[in-house]
Order: structure tokens, then sequence, then C-alpha cells
């Protein structure tokens, strides 16, 4: 184990309010482990009652889309309005979607 | 009113010590973390020493009349606890047998029905000191098992505060007569329950347990080391200066 400062990993923090259902993404740290990870992110980021629940993710095993790529990536999806799930009709006894 | 008194106070120095960490620790999220542990501990000896002022209703105290106009010799802690931080390993063994006894002790408080308000306080305790102790622990382990220089300082950290470990369970009349009501557990089963926790701890970090010497006591009646006396100097100028003063 390491026991210079500069070479902790960086870890991405994910927390789960108790009204969420997702975990959200709240931030980064350093740790030596994945244990202290856990540990450090319940003292920095659930002081205040954010979360019940903690996912620490090595910031290395991320991989993000680039921004560059975006509006290859995301701007076709826009006028394909044929894709949402709203032209059904519902029978009344089903209808509370 | 004793036994609070030793409680809060014990949390009071411990906390105060702590605190001296803010902004120094080797890392941020440590930083958080030491100060966490601290503002934890001020909120137990709020509750343990308003407890202990409110005993006698002809000359009730508030917590910060006992916290900041008591002189050393009034206070009740632990030599253990009012020992200088020195550098990370130190305050992280001081740390280490420190929670664990203070884990034990907490959750005997919060099961016994002699005193249902200081039950109260020991249950909401036992939570906060059950991660105090892992984070020490783990830190312990981590120093331990680490380098060979994490290892050979963490072992003369522990080597040089064992000799304030004997007080902890030196069991005298306030002790006894606690025992007897139920509202403080019996020491010498307590220190059975140490040794077992603190020798798993110090197996897995490739430490050694130091021999029993001498061990020094006094704390508990008001005879401490001059640590304590240069501390609360610092901690209780402002309130004595300004007395009533407020926010």
């Amino acid at each position: 184990m390491s026991e210079n400062k500069s070479n902790w990993p960086l870890w991405e923090v994910f927390v789960r309010s108790r009204q969420g259902l997702g975990h959200k993404h709240v931030g980064s740290l350093h740790a030596s482990d994945a244990e202290m990870a856990i540990g450090n992110a319940r003292d920095v980021y659930t002081r205040r009652q954010e979360g019940v629940s903690i996912w620490v993710v090595p910031a290395e095993s991320i991989t993000a889309s680039s921004p560059s790529d975006s509006e290859a990536l995301f701007d076709p999806a826009n006028d394909k309005v044929y894709r949402h799930p709203t032209f059904f009709v519902l029978p009344d006894e089903v209808n509370h979607m | 009113m004793h036994a609070l008194l030793r409680l809060g106070d014990d949390a009071l120095v411990l906390a105060q010590r702590l605190g001296e960490w803010c902004g120094h620790a080797p890392a941020l999220e440590e930083d958080i973390a030491l100060t966490n542990i601290a503002l934890d501990l001020i909120g137990q000896t709020q509750s343990y020493l308003s407890l202990a002022g409110s005993l006698d209703p002809d000359a009730p105290k508030t917590d910060d009349e006992l916290a900041f106009l008591r002189s050393d010799r009034e206070f009740k802690n632990l030599l253990l606890v009012e020992q200088s931080n020195g550098h990370f390993g130190d305050t992280i063994a001081r740390q280490f047998l420190f929670d664990k006894y203070a884990l034990l002790r907490a959750e005997h408080i919060a099961q016994q029905t002699f005193d249902m308000d200081a039950a109260a306080i020991a249950a909401k305790a036992v939570k906060e000191i059950r991660y105090h102790a892992d984070h020490s622990s783990k830190w312990i382990i981590r120093l331990g098992d680490g380098t060979s220089e994490s290892h050979s300082r963490i072992q003369q950290s522990i080597n040089d505060l064992w000799k304030f470990t004997g007080e902890m369970f030196a069991a005298d009349e306030v002790d006894i007569a606690g025992s007897i009501a139920g509202l403080l557990p019996d020491l010498s089963a307590l220190k059975t329950q140490w040794d077992i926790e603190i020798d798993k701890v110090l197996v897995e970090a490739t430490l050694v347990r130091p021999k029993d010497g001498a061990m020094k006591t006094g704390g508990r009646t008001g005879i401490h080391t001059e640590e304590l006396g240069v501390m609360l100097a610092e901690m209780q100028i402002l309130p004595r200066t300004h007395p009533g003063a407020s926010w």
C-alpha cells in the first residue's frame, strides 16, 4: 500500500438519498483503498444527512462520453417521437401508468 | 455525578485534542474524518455534562459552565485522552486504545436501566463510537501492515501510550459503586473484552502488544499530566475573559 498521499487513487462517489431511487454522483475524493474510500465518502459527503447508501468507484474505471461526440450521440434522438411510448390507448383498468 | 463527569470529560478532552488537527491533517479527507469524530464527542460531552450539571437542583450547572469554568484539578478524564496529538500515528494509536474501551463502556450503559437518561445518551453514542473504533482500527492495520517506516512508527506510538491504558480498568470507589448499581460496567470484565478486541487488530496489523509495565493513573481524581493545564488554558481563555458572552 502506498503511503505517499499523491499516489492515492481518485474515487468517484455516488450517494442514494433517503427519498431517492438511484445513486447520484456527488463528487470525488482520494483514498488508498476501497474501504477507506467508503469511510471518507461517509465523512465528506454524508455529513448533512444526504444519504443512506454510498457507492465508490475508482475514477479510472469510469469511461465518459466525449463532449465533442455529443451531436452524433444524442441529437438524432430528438426528432424521433415515434420511439416514445405515448401513443397507446390504455384501457381504464390499467390506465394509471 | 462523578461517573457522568468522567464520561463527559473523556469526550471533551479528546474532542479538544482532535480539534487541533483541523486544517493540519495529512489529507483533506482525514481532516474531515478527525474533526467529525471531534464533533461527535462534543455532542456526547454536552449530553453527559448537562445531565451531570442538572443533578444538584440547588446548584444546577450548564454543560458550558462545567466545561469552561472548572480547573484542571476538577477534570475527571483519563490521562490517555489528554496526551498531545503527536504525529498522525500517535493520534491514531490514542484513538484506537480509547475507542475500543469507549465502545464497550457505552454499549453497557446503553442497556442498563439504573439511569435511563444516561442510557439514552449512550445508545446514541454507541453508533458514533462504533464508527470511530472502525476508523482507528483500520488505520492501525494500514499503518502496522504498511511500510517498514509506518510499521515501526505506529509500534512506537502504541508502546509510548501503553502506560496510560491501565487507568481505563483501574476500578475505584466510583467505578465499584457504579457497577453495583448497574450504571457502569465491571471493569475487569471490560478489560477482558478489550484485550480480545485490541489483540485481534494488533495481530492483523502485524504489531506487537507491549508488555504491561507500571501504569500511570490519577486522571479520574483530578491529578493530571501537565498537558491538560496547557490545553485547558487555551480552551477556557475566551469564556473566562468574557463571562456570560454569547454569539
